[in-house]
């Protein structure tokens, strides 16, 4: 019997020529690439298969990066950029390692193309830190202990500052839903959420705000 | 690690003792479980030992909850694992692996894969490890190529510039084969007129961390075995029974799923081979490439600084490494390969089982009869067998155990997180409950009548003070659509020791310490309770300690399986740190004007044990020393005595079975574990959380489906494989029993295996009945299945 490959659709391909379900930021940043595409490409109708240079913004630096039209963002950030803080796991959206902020919102950076991300305000683990000062829910995450092998982890702060960005004071529910893509195979979750939840209620005593119920988030 | 291994292991340490001793000293320790009130041990010890250390409550370091200590690095993203290492010039590498179940490779052609740009290397593998082998390789007509057991079984590999290019020159390999009929269905490779997995009895080896099967067993076409055990005369257990229950239980298949893939970074230069990887043991895996390749160990380095996951199924050279060096080699480059998401799920798994038991209990609850009978199936692999629980959690007079390895055309099973442990405890701790209801006895007091254990008694007690237990209402009492139960499990595993256990701890005349050791941290914290142990003897905070670990240029260390890391190396560290800290109080005890022993650390200070006025800190004792650098190696001794010693825990769920929805809901979990001293409670509990999810995980959620038509795994993803996220996470609560031992310098064990993955599906599935009053007898218990279970569908065929 010859060879017959499996009957697959390539993503790749799929991320081409159908556009993009998983993530809203994701989608967001498709039109962003219809948008800059002419100024980050010099107006070149369609590109590849080579590697073109382009532009990043990522953690406040404007990287010069050549990437071919089908590298995401999770490969050109990791083989490309030496940043590997960014963790592929599934390579197609359903573990959430890879997420990163886009325009400040989490993405997910292994099903986002690096040319879509031009334009947009990339920041990755490495960025959420000033140098070795940690950002506070990463202060959070080493006092409870919310990490084992950490491979996850990475994914895991990115998801959970960016609900206390929109939420800063969540309930245990709203922690559920905000890492609830983000799959731990050590376990980690119970930490996960003790970790932000202390963040946000440390974060409302510095503030001499009251705390109050802003329900569960959308 | 089995229990018979354990047994073997415990055999050969007797013997070793029993050589020519050095001189031995008589010491007292502190022995038992603080709840039952602890005591003294006298334990005769090597002369050298540090003293005795004292119960946890009173140390500075040890025993108290500490910060991880790469806990940082891992929050900021800098902890590089091995997918993450970047070498100059290095290539990247794709796997090609088998796409038919059964077959015999008629030609491999790899033209239009080399003549892709970029591609720097290709290699056709002649051999494959890590799965069964035919006990005569004749019985199989000669060929290059091995034989396509499985889809997804390794065949070659490519490297090339990018990640991009070798996916693509990995598809471009055109591989022609002779297929072969095929299963994959443990059931129907039962039958007599099965297609054969193997021409004639194979066996397969375990690895470090264990795995594999027997190897002296009958084979009868797909089926491998019995292994079997005999105690005590079971007629007779069964005709002393005023009850007998006679169950039957089946579980799936559970890839481990770590979520860094199996890989390697192999950096092949002539004078030495670098070997990023990884892997549970950096000392398995330089023995496995030393050996394939014919390499002295000493020019194989290996190095895991941090690893992503692997839970029993990471030890040796795997396929990967091996294609990954001889890629290297070609290229004369460094090359990375890490498996795909697919390939990981295929690379290893839980074995499946159905398990056939048969008990028989006096009306008081005594056991006189366990039987157990056991059919798995470790794809192409062996080690199936599920008799752990049934052997060692309760004594009983008459016990007979017969495990059977079924053969199919799937990828290799390999050691998981307590091997054959919670397969067996599913079906034996129901069993257990179900002699309960036959009894008319709380399933907690029948364990408090057979259970022998003084640590799982501590344990009960807290089930009793700190749960809800004693509110349980009658089985399937509950009326509504949605039912709540409760239910316990208890498990069981074995101290094991790794004597490879070895470290360096050095001092520095400016009063830094390091520590050597090539042991790894998978994740479970090794490196903070080192750091702790040397803290403890020089008084300074172990965020003070510089552990260096994880590379094979260290002294060597435990291979981290069967929860062997803490118990085996921990004694290590603290014996050369006292060693150190001795050399260093002779060095400098002249110029401080006092003698060596006159010294003494005490809350952080170095102190004049006559004169407590004269302290000094570590900073000022090292810098008189008389050279730059002191340091002492010390290797594991055995254990003080031959006592053969078991962990264990007892843990409690509270679930909610919706009768219409047939979804399960896990409410609460409440564990008490023993796991020795415990060095960190913080890294101890993170890992029980963990166990405990992954149990759940196990009996609620995840399956590996084949596809019998076709013979691959349908859902080699994480989309289709369901693992436990954060919205199906209880309510957890864990209780930490010390249990000192007195068996070396720290007492402390490890907790990996026990930690909740062995008893969760089995008090899942005891308060499933508490809240239905119907057993399930199946995992994962999908809402289909508890559909059929309460009768609400028909039943499917399955396997
Ligand atoms: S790696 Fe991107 S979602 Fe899994
Ligand atoms: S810490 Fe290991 S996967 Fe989350």
């Amino acid at each position: 019997m010859a060879d017959t490959p499996k009957i697959e659709i390539s993503r790749r391909g799929f991320l081409k020529g159908a556009g993009i379900t998983a993530a809203t930021g994701v989608i967001e940043s498709a039109n962003a690439f219809a948008r800059d595409a002419k100024g980050a490409l010099h107006g070149a109708q369609t590109i590849g298969p080579d590697a073109q240079p382009i532009k990043l913004h990522i953690n406040g630096h404007e990287l010069a990066v050549s990437v071919e039209p089908r590298y995401t963002l999770a490969e050109t950030l990791r083989d490309n950029l030496g940043l590997t803080g960014t963790k592929v796991v599934c390579d197609r959206g359903s573990c959430s390692a890879c997420t990163v902020w886009i325009d400040k919102v989490p993405a997910l950076a292994c099903m986002t193309l690096a040319v879509d991300a031009v334009g947009r305000e990339i920041t990755t683990i490495e960025g959420l830190s000033h140098g070795d000062t940690m950002h506070s829910v990463q202060v959070a995450f080493v006092k409870h202990d919310a990490m084992q092998c950490g491979f996850c982890t990475p994914g895991m702060v990115m998801s959970c500052a960016a609900l206390l960005e929109r939420n800063p004071n969540p309930k245990l529910d709203d922690v559920k839903h905000a890492v609830s893509g983000n799959l731990c195979r050590c376990g980690t979750y119970p930490k996960v959420f003790a970790a932000t939840l202390d963040v946000a209620q440390q974060r409302a005593q510095a503030s001499g705000l009251v705390n109050l119920d802003t329900g569960t988030e959308a | 690690m089995t229990p018979e291994t354990f047994l073997l292991e415990e055999q050969q340490a007797a013997a070793a003792q029993e050589k020519p001793q050095e001189p031995k000293r008589t010491e007292n320790f502190v022995f038992g479980i603080p709840q039952n009130g602890l005591q003294q041990k006298q334990r005769e010890v090597p002369v050298d030992e540090p003293p005795p250390l004292p119960a946890n409550s009173e140390l500075t370091y040890i025993g108290k909850p500490t910060q991880r200590y790469d806990g940082p690095a891992k929050a900021l993203g800098k902890a590089k694992y091995t997918a993450d290492v970047q070498l100059p010039g290095m290539l990247y590498a794709r796997m090609v692996d088998a796409k038919i179940p059964h077959g015999r490779i008629v030609a491999i052609d790899t033209t239009e894969a080399e003549k892709l740009p970029g591609i720097r290397a290709v290699h056709v593998i002649e051999h494959v490890y890590g799965i069964a082998e035919l006990r005569d390789p004749k019985q199989e007509p000669p060929s290059r190529y091995p034989t396509i057991r499985y889809v997804g079984q390794p065949i070659a590999g490519v490297a090339a510039v990018s990640q991009q290019i070798a996916d693509d020159a990995a598809k471009l390999v055109k591989v022609q084969y002779d297929a072969i009929p095929f299963v994959v269905d443990r059931s129907a490779a039962r039958a007599d007129d099965a297609p054969m997995v193997f021409p004639g009895p194979a066996d397969a080896a375990g690895s470090a961390g264990g795995g594999g099967g027997p190897t002296d067993v009958p084979q009868k076409g797909n089926v491998h075995g019995p292994k079997r055990r005999l105690i005590g005369n079971m007629d007779k257990g069964f005709a002393d029974a005023d009850v007998v229950v006679e169950s039957e239980y089946f579980t799936q298949v559970q890839t481990h799923s770590a979520l860094e893939t199996h890989g390697f970074v192999v950096d092949w230069k002539p004078d030495e081979v670098t070997i990023y990887a990884s892997t549970q043991g950096t000392a398995s895996v330089r023995d496995e490439f030393a050996d394939v390749f014919k390499l002295p160990k000493s020019k194989v380095r290996v190095i895991t600084e941090y690893m992503g996951g692997g839970f029993g199924a990471k030890f040796g050279a795997g396929n990967e490494g091996v294609v990954a060096a001889n890629l290297s080699r070609k290229a004369n480059a460094p090359v990375k390969l890490m498996l795909d998401r697919r390939q990981e799920h295929i690379v290893s798994n839980r074995p499946d089982s159905h398990q056939k038991l048969k008990m028989g209990a006096k009306s008081d609850g005594t056991l006189t009869a366990i039987q157990l009978t056991s059919y798995g199936t470790a794809g192409v692999g062996t080690g199936a067998g599920t008799a752990g629980p049934a052997t060692n959690l309760y004594k009983c007079p008459n016990l007979l155990t017969e495990e059977y390895d079924v053969f199919i055309n799937a990828g290799p099973g390999a050691a998981f997180r307590a091997p054959g442990h919670p397969q067996g405890c599913f079906a034996f701790e129901q069993a257990i409950d179900e002699l309960a209801v036959k009894l008319k006895m709380d399933p907690l007091a029948l364990r408090e009548k057979i259970d022998e254990s003084p640590a799982r008694k501590a344990e009960r007690q807290l089930i009793l003070e700190r749960t809800n237990w004693r509110n349980r209402k009658p089985d399937g009492s509950d009326t509504g659509p949605i039912k709540r139960g409760m239910g316990i499990a208890q498990s069981v595993w074995y101290r094991f020791i790794d004597m490879d256990s070895s470290c360096e701890v050095r001092v520095s005349r400016d009063g830094s310490v390091e520590l050597m050791s090539a042991v790894q941290d998978l994740g479970g914290g090794t490196k903070t309770i080192l750091a702790q142990v040397v803290a403890e003897e020089f008084g300074i905070p172990p965020a003070m300690v510089v552990i260096r670990i994880g590379d094979t240029r260290f002294p060597i260390g435990p291979n981290s399986g069967g929860s062997v890391t803490a118990g085996s190396i921990t004694p290590a560290v603290r014996n050369a740190a006292y060693q150190v800290k001795q050399k260093l109080f002779t060095a400098v005890a002249p110029s401080l004007g006092t003698t060596a022993d006159n010294l003494v650390v005490q809350n952080g200070r170095v102190v004049f044990r006559n004169d407590p006025s004269k302290t000094y800190s570590l900073k000022q004792v090292a810098a008189k020393l008389p050279t730059n650098e002191i340091s002492a190696r010390a290797t594991r001794v055995p254990e003080y005595s031959k006592a053969r010693l078991t962990y264990g825990g007892v843990d409690y769920v509270e679930l909610a079975v919706d009768t219409e929805t047939g979804r399960v809901h896990v409410e609460k979990v409440f564990g008490a574990h023993d796991c020795g001293r415990p060095i960190n409670p913080t890294g101890v509990i993170s890992q029980i959380n963990g166990g405990m999810l992954q149990g759940i995980s196990y009996a609620l959620f995840e399956q590996r489906i084949m596809d019998r038509n076709a013979g691959y795994m349908l859902n080699a993803n994480l989309e289709n494989y369901k693992i436990l996220g954060a919205r199906e996470v209880p309510e957890i609560e864990v209780v930490l029993v010390e249990n000192y031992i007195a068996q070396s310098s720290t007492d402390a064990a490890g907790i990996g295996e026990s930690a909740g993955i062995i008893t969760l599906a089995a008090a899942i599935g005891n308060a499933f009945y508490n809240a239905t009053g119907v057993r399930m007898r199946r995992i994962p218990m999908t809402p289909a299945g508890v559909l059929t279970a309460l009768g609400k569908v028909q039943e499917e065929v399955q396997a």
